[in-house]
């Protein structure tokens, strides 16, 4: 499927990759995301105000009154046109999770029987899959991992739950989630983590994960979670403890 | 800050703390908030004496207002929209009724009455300075679903304080609108896309060609409306999930609009039929449940061009506040003047 530009009124455009959730796809979103960024940093594009990735597309939002649809396009196509792979400025991140039930992984009993596969085998499913942060959306600091391993894809549940906890981990089809705040929800929850996906007591530092990111889970005993949970309470994570160094 | 404040002393039915928005967190999910009529926040500041670049927090008041009990030497207030409001001097004194679209200044201990708002959605109270409350991700304004911003991220409850940049007003005159804003009529004005595809022409033309009714469900998030089902094409109305602008216009399944407004989500997952030309968002979110709309297609550029025009109305308008006429009394000067320019004898 090739580029295309859709109207989205007289303040924002969608460039378009592609119609599914594929790696090939967003990894355009992310380079075209991060190259409007250099262009920016570099005092480039003026009127463009920000642009928001998801899963297949790049929404370009723009301020009609410093500029034009017509202005934009065509520098946008001229990023396209000399399109190289995204940098690697993105950032690798393991994530703690305890999957100890009944009180996290709610799910993980009726997973398994769903997937043929043993109670500690979903687990291990989910801990030897690599995620990459598709998009960030429906709430504040809510990732979208894409990369569950192959027997653990399910639809989502028949009945959403009213409440799910916040920090829960859960999947459903090709993905897994983790809930910022209490929401309702229809996903399979897996497993609970200590680190919140929206800290507001960082401010504008407040999510955790960001487009683009690869993020791997780490199984944590419960008593290291409720470790971890005290120690959050006190104080904000600094993400960076999460981050693998660069070699 | 000042140690300066307006206390809540009863609040409203929805009152919350909102300036231009958020801008820049949406790829990390964060809605933009702000305020929901950006032409009255820009009125209301202006009249509180504020610049437009400084992007001043005031209060957005929805259906019924707030008693704000002044806690300063005086505060300069801008009020904008269709908005009942009075004056009491001092505890148990009798309200006195205060225009809206002007500015006031008032003193320590007095108490600002706001009661309801007439025949739009929401009205402004700006404050010279802007309310002080801290920033978050560089906005003040409130975004409730997320509990941010604003006044511990929700609207305002007995009790509240809102503080004041300044503990007092600047001396000079109260300004007053010279005529209320125009913000147009007929059909709301949307260019289709970005899922036009995910409709059959024949859904184009239920869309574009019946009237739709706003209903109960109508908040900072978006409007439902009521009316004729919507035709999805082949493709459906779902979609994997893109980014959504303000003023999208959605329709899922059920084939009935859904405009999303302030507190829309950065992105989802039906397929959105259309958006809503800027000039006339301000328009769609004074609308109240029950009144009804037409959609008319436009271009981009001629969507382009209607907000620039605008524009330039908001500022001629801003441009011409005029001095108010002093409360409690006739100002023959003015009225006269007033005479003079409209032609009108009383």
């Amino acid at each position: 499927m090739s580029t295309r530009f859709l109207d989205c009124g007289d303040t924002a455009f969608s460039v378009e990759f592609g119609s599914t959730i594929a790696p090939e796809i967003n990894s355009r979103v992310m380079a075209l995301h991060g190259a409007i960024a250099s262009e920016r940093a570099a005092g480039r594009l003026e009127g463009l105000v920000e642009t928001v990735p998801s899963m297949r597309a790049l929404l370009v939002h723009y301020d009609p009154l410093t500029t034009t649809r017509a202005a934009l396009q065509p520098a946008i196509e001229t990023l396209l046109a000399g399109e190289r792979a995204a940098e690697a400025r993105s950032r690798r991140l393991t994530l703690p999770c305890c999957y100890d039930e009944p009180e996290f992984a709610l799910d993980l009993a009726d997973v398994a029987q769903r997937t043929g596969v043993s109670e500690e085998e979903v687990i291990q499913l989910h801990l030897a899959s690599e995620f990459h942060v598709y998009m960030v959306g429906f709430m504040p600091g809510l990732p979208y991992l894409v990369g569950l391993a192959k027997p653990l894809h399910l639809p989502r549940r028949a009945s959403p739950r009213v409440r799910v906890p916040a920090r829960s981990v859960a999947i459903a089809t090709e993905m897994s989630v983790v809930y910022p705040f209490e929401s309702p929800g229809g996903w399979h929850l897996l497993g609970r983590t200590p680190v919140s996906m929206f800290d507001t007591r960082r401010g504008a530092e407040a999510s955790t994960l960001a487009p683009g990111d690869t993020v791997r889970f780490r199984r944590i005993s419960r008593a290291e979670y409720d470790a971890l949970e005290a120690e959050a309470e006190r104080a904000p994570f600094d993400i960076a403890r999460f981050v693998e160094a660069r070699p | 800050m000042s140690g300066a404040r307006l206390i809540v002393e009863r609040p409203g039915l929805f009152d919350t703390v909102q300036d231009r928005g958020r801008i820049g967190f949406q790829e990390l999910g964060m809605p933009t908030a702000g305020a929901m009529d950006r032409i009255a926040l820009a009125l209301a500041n202006a009249l509180a004496g504020n610049a437009p670049d400084a992007n001043a927090a005031a209060l957005e008041m929805s259906v019924l207002g707030p008693t704000l009990l002044v806690e300063a030497d005086s505060v300069r207030i801008g009020l904008v929209g269709p908005v009942e409001a009075s004056l009491i001097a001092s505890e148990g004194a009798t309200p006195k009724p205060l225009l809206a679209d002007r500015s006031h200044t008032l003193s320590r201990g007095q108490r600002l009455k706001l009661g309801s708002i007439v025949g739009v959605t929401t009205a402004y109270l700006a404050v010279e300075g802007g309310i002080a409350v801290p920033p978050f991700m560089g906005s003040r304004s409130t975004y409730t679903r997320a509990a941010l911003g604003g006044v511990e991220g929700r609207k305002l409850k007995q009790g509240d304080a809102l503080p004041l940049a300044r503990d007092s007003a600047s001396p000079r005159a109260e300004l007053a609108l010279a005529a209320p804003f125009d913000y147009g009529h007929g059909p709301l004005r949307v260019v289709p896309g970005p899922q036009a595809d995910h409709f059959t022409a024949s859904g184009h033309a239920t869309f574009t060609g019946s009237e739709y009714v706003v209903s109960k469900e109508a908040d900072r998030m978006g409007i439902r409306f009521e009316g004729a089902k919507i035709e999805h094409s082949a493709l459906g109305p779902d979609i994997v999930s893109d980014g959504i602008a303000p003023g999208a216009i959605q329709v899922p399944a059920a084939g009935l609009p859904i405009a999303l407004l302030a507190d829309r989500q950065t992105a989802g997952g039906y397929s959105k039929i259309a958006t809503i030309a800027s000039a006339d968002l301000p328009r769609t979110c004074r609308l109240l449940p029950g009144m009804r709309v037409r959609f008319q297609t436009i271009t981009v550029a001629e969507a382009e061009s209607l907000r620039r025009d605008q524009e330039r109305r908001l500022a001629a308008a801003i441009a011409a506040l005029k001095p108010a006429r002093p409360e409690g009394g006739i100002d023959l000067r003015a009225l006269y003047e007033e005479n003079l320019i409209d032609g009108v004898v009383v």
